[in-house]
């Protein structure tokens, strides 16, 4: 199918778009990558009054130095991940990550900003941000404020995001000596959505006990969730130590079924992924 | 009345300008517009791969893309790939090892196929299946297309 009609907006400058996303009548909607935006306007699962293109706007666009951290412009392609030495030693997670966000061609225009503003439960994005405690910058014309990743991401393509604000920078805080990640996700076919996913974040050296887990899974409920109470079963192990405990604490999880699985396999494919993941680690 | 917008664009090296309705796929505004039917339309929500194209000299889905997106860029389909010889070495593989039979995905796949090779990817198998991922064939069951990619890229090693 083709899009319904729409009023288009290139605007040059950052406070132009917000001045267009004021407004609600015409449900007016940011245009990032548009690579899940636009097959939704196909299917007219989306029909945006007005479309509000983000492409012109370079501030959105970039990776840089953050305290030690690094901080993603929302317009930032991952097809630019991908080659950024910067993602590689900081925020190695997402580097380990990006070959399985979906394809070569997707990722040439898919954005950071727009996977995030989705919100999309099967997307690896929101959980990888989930296990980094990285912040999301949202901006209105009212000014910016920061969300954690935990408190951003509320359901099924539901956001903290209010009316008129857009994601404008993603955040990913210095990782701790000895930090470790791993990244594992079972997919139909190698680029699709996964059936089940999970980003895992630990502190410790190689062959010894870890501390601090992050266990962050997508693809399972309604949103990105941790897992804390395999977290708690990880806590001073060596990473396959605890992973049997691990496994039996996912139940944890308000697991959710969709068109792929319903939530018993879910939550056997949550205890594979686990496990391999760790493997990793 | 549907809004158009006006674009300029160079497509396989031609520039024009041209209004074009806002809401229009770039790989329809290829191929209904300007004539270059070679660019497929499959799902268009950017599952199947085959309307995949090359612009400012990354390839991207044709149908997750409006026309209107376009302005400024540098668009290359297939048929500008077959006019400058960029990618005979692989069409060529193609033909040779079967990689088509229908030929439905070939445009698209040609496409994906040959930012692999240009971007020095590696011949192992797995690699190329990685990247072509991206583009169904409901004929040749890939292992024809792995084989041709296989040929170029160890082809263009030797000379």
């Amino acid at each position: 199918m083709k899009a319904a009609e729409f009023r288009y907006e290139r605007p040059e400058s950052l406070a132009e778009a917000l001045a267009l996303l004021e407004d609600t009548d015409l449900d007016a909607t940011p245009l990032a990558g548009g690579q899940s935006l636009v097959p939704m306007m196909n299917f007219r699962l989306a029909m945006p009054g007005m479309l509000v293109d983000l492409s012109e706007l370079d501030d959105l666009k970039g990776i840089s130095e953050d305290g030690g951290g690094v901080r993603i412009g929302a317009m930032t392609r991952y097809v630019d991940l991908a080659g950024s030495d910067l993602i590689a030693r900081r925020a190695p997670l997402i580097a380990m990550a990006l070959p399985y966000i979906a394809h070569a061609a997707i990722r040439n225009r898919g954005t950071i900003g727009g996977s995030v503003a989705l919100a999309d439960p099967a997307a690896e994005m929101p959980a990888l941000l989930l296990a980094l405690d990285a912040t999301i910058t949202v901006q209105s014309s009212a000014g910016s404020k920061t969300h954690g990743a935990a408190d951003f991401f509320l359901g099924m393509y539901e956001t903290a995001l209010e009316d008129g604000e857009l994601v404008t920078a993603i955040t990913i805080p210095a990782p701790a000596p000895h930090r470790r990640f791993a990244f594992y996700e079972l997919a139909r076919r190698h680029g699709d959505y996964a059936m089940a996913g999970v980003a895992v974040s630990a502190t410790g050296a190689v062959g010894a006990g870890c501390t601090d887990f992050r266990v962050a899974y997508f693809s399972v409920a309604d949103r990105p969730v941790r897992a804390t109470a395999a977290e708690a079963a990880l806590d001073g192990k060596a990473p396959m130590d605890g992973a049997e405990a691990a496994v039996a604490a996912l139940g944890e999880i308000p697991f959710a079924g969709d068109l792929n699985a319903g939530i018993a396999t879910k939550l056997h494919l949550s205890g594979v992924v686990l496990k391999r993941a760790l493997e990793r680690l | 009345m549907q809004e158009t917008r006006t674009i300029s664009l160079s497509v396989n090296g031609e520039p024009s300008t041209i209004a074009v309705p806002v809401r229009q796929n770039l790989v329809d505004f290829l191929r209904d517009t300007l004539g270059l039917t070679g660019s497929h339309v499959g799902c268009e929500h950017g599952v199947c791969g085959a309307c995949t194209l090359e612009v400012n000299g990354a390839m991207v889905r044709g149908c997750l893309m409006l026309a209107v997106q376009a302005d400024g860029a540098e668009v290359i389909t297939v048929e500008g790939l077959a006019d400058s010889g960029r990618g005979a070495d692989l069409r060529q593989a193609f033909i040779d090892r079967n990689a088509l039979q229908c030929g439905f995905c070939t445009p698209g796949m040609l496409a994906s196929a040959l930012e692999y090779v240009e971007r020095g990817g590696s011949s192992e198998r797995s690699a190329i299946r990685e990247h072509l991922s991206g583009n169904y064939c409901r004929c040749t069951g890939y292992q024809s297309v792995v084989d041709a990619v296989c040929d170029v890229i160890d082809g263009r090693a030797q000379s």
